[in-house]
């Protein structure tokens, strides 16, 4: 028996939420009042979580390292969030929303989640749609959507190429509304640098004010992580700058498992590295997929301006390879055949690690169809150039003002350069259906879970799971722990636990400032990087896996002799900040390429070149693979596994097709 | 939204602007009719003097008139007290200056500068008033002939005696290329201020009043000059 | 593109705390390569100045993509630069020639104290969406998500004002410092939608009452804050606010 109970309740799938929702405990109002709960983080899961306690009458407070949670990187989400509404009466459903989500992890997702996930995604559109968040619509007034990748029904709602923006800042408002009245207590410009346990319970948290360098000590009746994704382990992701793993790590550490760590999403459509400079990457969303061809030149190193090369010379390969989803296949199968035609020597640009994103064509029907619904006869060719530069213009003009920002190229007359990027986590703290991890107390919601996404994430699905997690999950699932601490009384921050806790964040903070090596902390992120991005990125191989750890290793010894952190830890220190964080990725770093290592199979967004068919597709092992892999943290020795298996009872694990 | 609050509207940002607008365009009606009488002077000399002087007759004693005048002082006053305190206002809003600041890379300078023309404004308004105003309801403005109720005072020759000085004359000059600029940002912004605005005839109004800042200035200022020439020959 | 490298003379404003005094402080650099961000510029500078033993400049970035509203420079006199619509994040060196001084300077208003060197602290902007941005409703309370019809136009307008990204260009560029583009986007945005209606007047009131309360200027209708909002956010919102703000005055109760 496995140490790890999801406790996924009994029943037929469609029923085990409803089921759940009626038979757990609530807490009533009066005792509310008197329990507290800590939030840590403010996009989408927690804005959304601690609006929504606090609406029920716990308080909260709410932290985030940013200096308003209103800029949590949720907000950076492009495209658009996935309901399964169907006003498009496209035959979509939420079985059908399931069986897509379950079928785009490649069988490495939890049934019992997915179904509730895309379950309560209807409820999300209501909500934000009342909150005032500005969704695209229709002349009739009522909602637009949009198809995405890896699935056939449009069921995505968006606004322009900034939904995670409005939706972030729906949750924010909603925040701010309780912050108002006083049910959250919000603090901003602090970071959580340890999680308290207190006779086996997450009591509680030591942060620091990143103003004034102080340690603050917070007690609470349970601890909400909601810090999002790890991606940052690669240096260069899409990934705000910020965007770090320590508290999910710091968690780690007290004992919480992380369950596969090294299912990371590389994202096909990203703007490519420009020089060693570079400080991150930035995303160019999969809606640009809908209408944009993807297309490297036939013959290799072809040094033509793309305008000047043939249509017949031109290899479309997705629509070669995958003709039933064509461009829109997921993001997985999407990277890897850039990465496939790039290491074949078909890459553009300078680096020639870059593949073309075109919107010739797409300009060329948009300006047809727009012309024929003006009742224009015989327009000319430009006249169809520039109705449809503006169709596209209107659908996706902030994503092409930005990529001529960035690279200085005109987007409406040249095709974008564009290659995979790490973006997205799909591992993440271990948690059973209620959200919580393996330590009581401690729960953890939207992409520094592990949960839904199995080992690839369907485009427009993150912004679904953070909301659902914060606005319909916890909400219910939190009331079951905490009815055991209704008499419990305020948490006293006196506890030896926190003194405990207090002083090993103290301690590693001294240690890092006295070390006053001769290299930045940078260095040694981008060093860390570039070992991940080689060796555990979208191509991983055991003997690559396995120098990886030990360059790792012996990475981390030079980090903790070589590295300089200067100015003091009393006072706003960004590198102090950034050295914390990156002492922990080192960590982190590890523990992926043993997850990597470990899982010799193919699936989603880990890659095993060991693993794969004859024609380069994934190859998933699901006999020996269909679990879960929640480490343990090894307290310096080699981690801990832990398997939870996957059962699929509802749908049979095949093998993905998109062709 | 729980507990209403309450507090007068001039307290207010919003509110002291609303009283700017009005009052600000409140004045730009009453500069139209004070250009209108005073275009007067532009007529043959005998047939300006009877006009003009009858004209001011009137303006100083006819009841409506006298109610709009008060209006009038009370804006004028009440549009400088307000600008001056939101300026003082707005300088405690950022106490530190930049070390560079490219302040025409955005906006215009009229409205950069509405402060300064403005309180520029009211000196020289002080100094017309006392040249003319004053005279005319306290001071020795000779008498040029009786009517009915009374006695018209030669305005008249006030004016044109008034604006043969060439310095006089620039003081004026220079005074209505203020007006011009503060009416130039002026007129359009005290609508904007009023929450007036519209996609369509928001761009009109702020043409018009741009025209209405121009023409006002020109013709203001056309007059001493028109004086002093004619009274060279 | 390999195109020739830089060379700048930097001028920074640095300032060790909230009450330290600061001042300019030059530097020079080297290489800086046409391709890259402002803020690349800024962490090639630091990375010297931290091998050097200097304490390097500190500046508030995040999502580096122009959406997140952290990134807060005011370059050359400019907020965000010498570009339109662009976050200093999106701010490419290509529009900076060999031997340029480049001035950076933190945002200045009484309501944005400075915190350290370039950073300072907008928390101002928070309390006035606390004091009424928002429309009040629970979660799990709404109705579908069809069930109200909103039409295109007024749900697009809602959607350009509710583009802010809350960075403080418009306060910093302003000669008044003053926030009514920010204030004035979030009163458009709620009013414009059916939504927002049941809380309409109460909304402006206590949001431009909060924003009076932390200090900022008046609005003198310059303009200069559309010009340099990163995303373009029409001074429209502003007279539309003063409208709202008019009305509740007259309407309350």
């Amino acid at each position: 028996m496995s140490v790890l109970n999801s406790k996924i309740p009994a029943g037929p799938l469609a029923d085990k939420w409803k089921n759940h929702k009626n038979s757990i405990r609530l807490v009533n109002p009066a005792n509310k009042r008197s329990i507290d709960v800590i939030v840590v983080g403010t996009g989408l899961a927690g804005a959304s979580a601690a609006a929504s306690l606090a609406e029920m009458g716990y308080k909260v407070k709410a932290f985030c390292f940013q200096d308003s949670p209103r800029r949590a990187h949720s907000i950076a989400a492009q495209g658009g969030i996935n309901a399964a509404k169907n006003y498009r009466n496209d035959g979509d459903s939420v079985h059908r929303l399931f069986y897509d989500t379950i079928k785009g992890g490649d069988y490495r997702s939890r049934e019992a989640n997915v179904h509730r996930l895309a379950e309560v995604s209807v409820n999300i559109i209501d909500q934000c749609v009342a909150q005032g968040v500005p969704f695209a619509r229709e002349y009739g007034g009522l909602l637009d959507n949009r198809s995405f990748g890896g699935v056939q029904v449009s069921r995505t709602f968006y606004a322009k190429g900034q939904t995670g923006q409005q939706l972030l800042l729906g949750a924010y408002s909603a925040l701010s509304r309780q912050v108002s009245v006083g049910q959250v207590k919000m603090y901003h410009r602090h970071e959580m640098l340890d999680v308290v346990m207190v006779e086996g319970k997450a009591r509680g948290i030591i942060a620091r004010n990143l103003v004034t360098g102080e340690l603050e000590r917070h007690s609470a009746h349970a601890v909400l992580l909601c810090t999002g994704g790890y991606g940052n382990v690669f240096f260069l992701s899409t990934n705000a700058m910020g965007s770090n793993v320590t508290a999910t790590w710091k968690a780690h550490r007290k004992g919480a498992f992380f369950a596969n760590p090294s299912f990371t999403q590389i994202h096909p459509t990203c703007i490519p590295v420009s020089g060693d400079y570079q400080s991150k990457l930035t995303l160019m969303s999969e809606s640009l997929r809908n209408d944009g061809r993807i297309w490297v030149p036939k013959k290799q190193n072809d040094e033509r301006r793309p305008v000047d090369i043939p249509e017949d010379e031109r290899d479309y390969y997705l629509e070669r390879r995958y003709p039933a989803f064509g461009n829109l296949v997921p993001r997985d199968v999407a990277s890897r055949a850039a990465k496939e035609r790039c290491d074949a020597g078909y890459g553009v640009g300078q680096s020639k690690m870059a593949v073309y994103l075109d919107y010739a064509s797409a300009i060329q029907r948009y300006g047809t169809l727009e012309a024929n619904k003006l009742g224009e006869i015989q327009p000319s060719a430009q006249r169809i150039t520039e109705l449809g530069t503006q169709v596209v213009a209107s659908k996706y003009g902030n994503l092409f003002e930005m990529y001529a920002k960035i690279t200085g190229d005109n987007p409406y007359e040249t095709p974008m350069r564009i290659y995979p990027a790490v973006h997205y986590t799909m591992g993440g703290l271990w948690v059973d259906y209620n959200l919580m991890s393996n330590l009581p107390g401690l729960f953890v919601l939207g992409e520094a879970n592990f949960s839904d996404h199995g080992a690839n994430r369907l485009g427009a699905s993150a912004l679904m799971q953070g909301l659902a997690d914060g606005y319909f999950v916890v909400p219910y699932t939190l009331g079951d722990y905490l009815a055991d601490d209704i008499r419990t009384g305020s948490i006293s921050t006196q506890d030896p636990a926190f003194d405990e806790a207090e002083r090993s964040v103290q301690d590693q903070i001294n240690r890092l400032m006295s070390i006053g090596g001769s290299k930045s902390v940078d260095y040694f992120h981008k060093a860390l990087g570039k070992i991940m991005w080689d060796k555990c990125g979208m191509a991983r191989s055991e003997e690559g896996l396995k120098q990886a750890i030990s360059e790792i290793q012996a990475l981390r010894e030079e980090f903790y002799a070589q590295v300089r952190v200067p100015g003091s830890a009393n006072e706003m220190n960004p590198e102090l900040e950034k050295a914390i964080r990156v002492a922990d990725f080192l960590e982190l770093g590890e523990l992926m390429c043993y997850d990597a290592l470990n899982r010799n199979e193919s699936c989603g967004g880990h890659f095993r070149e060991e693993y794969q068919t004859e024609d380069g597709e994934a190859l998933r092992d699901d006999e020996n693979f269909a679990y879960v892999a929640a480490w343990e943290y090894g307290q310096g020795k080699a981690p801990i596994l832990h398997k939870e298996d996957l059962n699929f009872e509802n749908v049979k694990p095949s093998t993905r097709s998109y062709k | 939204m729980s507990g209403k609050t309450k507090s007068g509207l001039i307290k207010s940002s919003i509110g002291k602007k609303v009283f700017m607008g009005l009052t600000g365009l409140f004045l730009c009606l009453f500069l139209a009719g004070h250009l209108a009488g005073n275009l007067q002077l532009l007529l043959p000399a005998d047939v300006a003097r009877d006009q003009f002087n009858a004209y001011a007759k009137f303006m100083t004693t006819n009841p409506a008139v006298k109610l709009l005048s008060y209006l009038t002082y009370f804006s004028i006053l009440f549009h400088a007290v307000d600008g001056l305190y939101l300026a003082w206002q707005n300088k405690q809003a950022r106490p530190q200056a930049y070390y560079k600041k490219d302040d025409a890379a955005n906006a215009g300078w009229a409205s950069r500068n509405m402060a300064v023309l403005g309180t520029l404004l009211l000196v020289f308004i002080v100094l017309h008033m006392k040249s003319f105003w004053y005279e005319m309801h306290f001071g020795a403005v000779p008498v040029y002939g009786s009517i009915e109720h009374g006695e018209l005072k030669d305005l008249y020759t006030l004016t044109v005696s008034a604006f043969k000085q060439w310095w006089y004359v620039l003081i004026y000059v220079v005074s209505m290329a203020v007006v011009g600029f503060h009416l130039w940002h002026g007129f359009g912004s005290g609508f904007k201020s009023l929450g007036i605005s519209h996609p369509v005839y928001t761009p009109l109004l702020n043409g018009f009043g741009k025209g209405f800042a121009v023409v006002v200035s020109v013709l203001f200022a056309l007059l001493p000059v028109y004086i002093f020439l004619t009274s060279l020959n | 593109m390999s195109s020739k490298t830089m060379r700048l003379n930097l001028k920074i404003w640095r300032q060790k705390g909230p009450k330290a005094n600061g001042k300019m402080v030059d530097y020079t650099l080297n290489e800086v390569n046409p391709e890259m961000s402002f803020l690349e510029m800024m962490d090639v500078l630091n990375q010297q100045l931290v091998e050097r033993g200097d304490e390097p400049v500190a500046f508030d970035h995040d999502c580096r993509e122009g959406i997140c509203g952290m990134c807060s420079m005011f370059i050359n006199g400019r907020a965000h630069g010498p570009m339109t619509g662009t976050t200093t994040c999106q701010l490419h060196m290509r529009h900076f020639n060999d031997g340029d001084t480049i001035v950076i300077e933190p945002w200045r208003a009484s309501a944005f104290p400075v915190i350290k060197d370039l950073m300072v602290d907008r928390s101002a902007f928070d309390r006035i969406i606390q004091a009424g941005g928002y429309i009040s409703v629970n979660t799990g309370s709404a109705p579908d998500a069809n069930a109200l019809p909103i039409p295109k136009e007024n749900a697009d307008m809602a959607f350009d004002a509710a583009t802010c990204i809350g960075c403080g260009a418009c306060v910093a560029t302003c000669k008044n410092a003053s926030a009514m583009l920010f204030v004035g986007a979030k009163v458009s945005q709620l009013s414009l939608l059916p939504q927002g209606q049941p809380e309409r007047e109460e909304r402006a009131i206590r949001m431009v009452e909060q924003m009076d309360k932390e200090g900022f200027g008046n609005c003198t209708n310059t303009g200069a804050c559309e010009v340099e909002c990163p995303k373009g956010i029409s001074i429209e919102n502003i007279a539309r606010m003063n409208r709202e703000y008019l009305r509740a005055k007259l309407v309350q109760k």
